[in-house]
């Protein structure tokens, strides 16, 4: 699993069997990933759990693969050793396989920094738009008050610095 | 994406098992769901759940509603999208009596076929007639445009990302440019003010 976006990018993660024993368990986690043979049948659980967070969603990625893959035949005549045309085509396709893993990895990462980039231009459009508001009123407030010096009390001549 | 109490379970990306997956135009997953009931007398999830109606709503990158179809408490559903990208697949259950308050639990057996390990080699050979050979290079190629699949999306993004790069930095320069001539129009007004109201107070 790989949290994708929120906050600190961590999440809790706990796997269960299907007696309730705890297979794996963390805390605040970014990503991880976690190999393991089931003892027995059953409905396994696993629970991303945010509660730590205060206010803010995570999305998370996760996959999970039970077993190796099917065989591509049905395995009666699966008799004799693979010829090297055969296994070459075992080791291309185990390669591949691999380079979809990398490719899911690089999309995974590209999504996290898409996702900060957004919400960093939502804050800085935010904070421009307030500092020009801000800087509006500051410097109208100041003329006023500035004239509230002079305008209450018969002024001596106090030379005002500026 | 489970369901409980709430009834409603959303916010899974679409994707191969759960996950954002660029999906490529004009061809996305079928994806097939069950529903279970939570029994409270047997303690255990009833087999079926006949009568249950589950809503499925699958949204596009752009969060334009590609599908919206009300389907019973088992179902198939696919659709098709045009943008590749992030998709949204939302279930939720429309059933206001199945006792789904208070206590009630539902689960929700969902799967989504994506990539060429979900394709069924066996068949394909027998219907296809392949040799060994043949159909351990079919399923090379499958893999080859996978990749070449997200590639394509790759480069998609790359190029999203250097418009709105480039859209970003002229907006900043606009920007800069603004806030100095406000601050320098401000300034000027406030010294303009202030002199020609000392003036005609006498203090200068």
């Amino acid at each position: 699993f790989q949290v994708i976006t929120g906050g600190h990018y961590d999440v809790d993660c706990r796997l269960e069997d299907p007696d309730g024993a705890v297979l794996y368990k963390e805390m605040k986690k970014q990503y991880d990933s976690f190999t393991f043979t089931a003892s027995r049948n059953g409905t396994y659980k696993f629970c991303f759990s945010n509660e730590f967070s205060t206010f803010t969603h995570k999305t998370v990625y996760f996959d999970f693969q039970v077993g190796e893959d099917p065989p591509l035949f049905p395995s009666e005549n699966r008799v004799t050793a693979l010829t090297q045309m055969e296994s070459a085509c075992v080791s291309i396709h185990e390669a591949l396989k691999s380079v979809i893993d990398y490719q899911t990895h690089f999309r995974l990462r590209e999504a996290q920094g898409r996702s900060r980039a957004e919400d960093l231009n939502t804050r800085v459009a935010y904070w421009s738009i307030g500092e020009a508001i801000i800087l509006l009123v500051v410097s109208i407030g100041q003329v006023f008050l500035l004239k509230s010096f002079f305008s209450d009390k018969r002024t001596t001549t106090t030379r005002v610095g500026s | 994406v489970g369901s409980e109490r709430g009834h409603r379970g959303c916010r899974g990306d679409g994707g191969s098992g759960p996950g954002p997956t660029p999906c490529p135009p004009r061809r996305c997953p079928p994806g097939n769901y069950r529903t279970q009931l939570w029994d409270k007398q047997s303690e255990s999830f009833l087999p079926s759940t006949p009568g249950l109606g589950m809503h499925v709503e699958v949204k596009d990158p752009d969060g334009k509603v590609v599908l919206s179809r009300q389907y019973g408490s088992e179902g198939r559903f696919t659709f098709t999208s045009h943008t590749p990208g992030e998709h949204q697949i939302c279930l939720h259950s429309n059933s206001t009596r199945m006792a789904l308050f208070a206590g009630g639990k539902l689960r929700v057996h969902l799967d989504i076929q994506v990539g060429e390990h979900t394709n069924n080699y066996p068949e394909i050979a027998a219907k296809d007639k392949l040799t060994e050979l043949q159909l351990r290079a079919r399923q090379l190629l499958d893999q080859v445009e996978q990749i070449q699949k997200e590639q394509n999306y790759q480069r998609y993004r790359e190029e999203r990302f250097r418009m709105t790069s480039e859209s970003t930095n002229q907006r900043v320069l606009w920007w800069s440019i603004a806030q100095t001539i406000i601050l320098i129009l401000t300034g000027i007004w406030q010294m303009r003010h202030l002199k020609s109201f000392f003036e005609a107070k006498k203090l200068v």
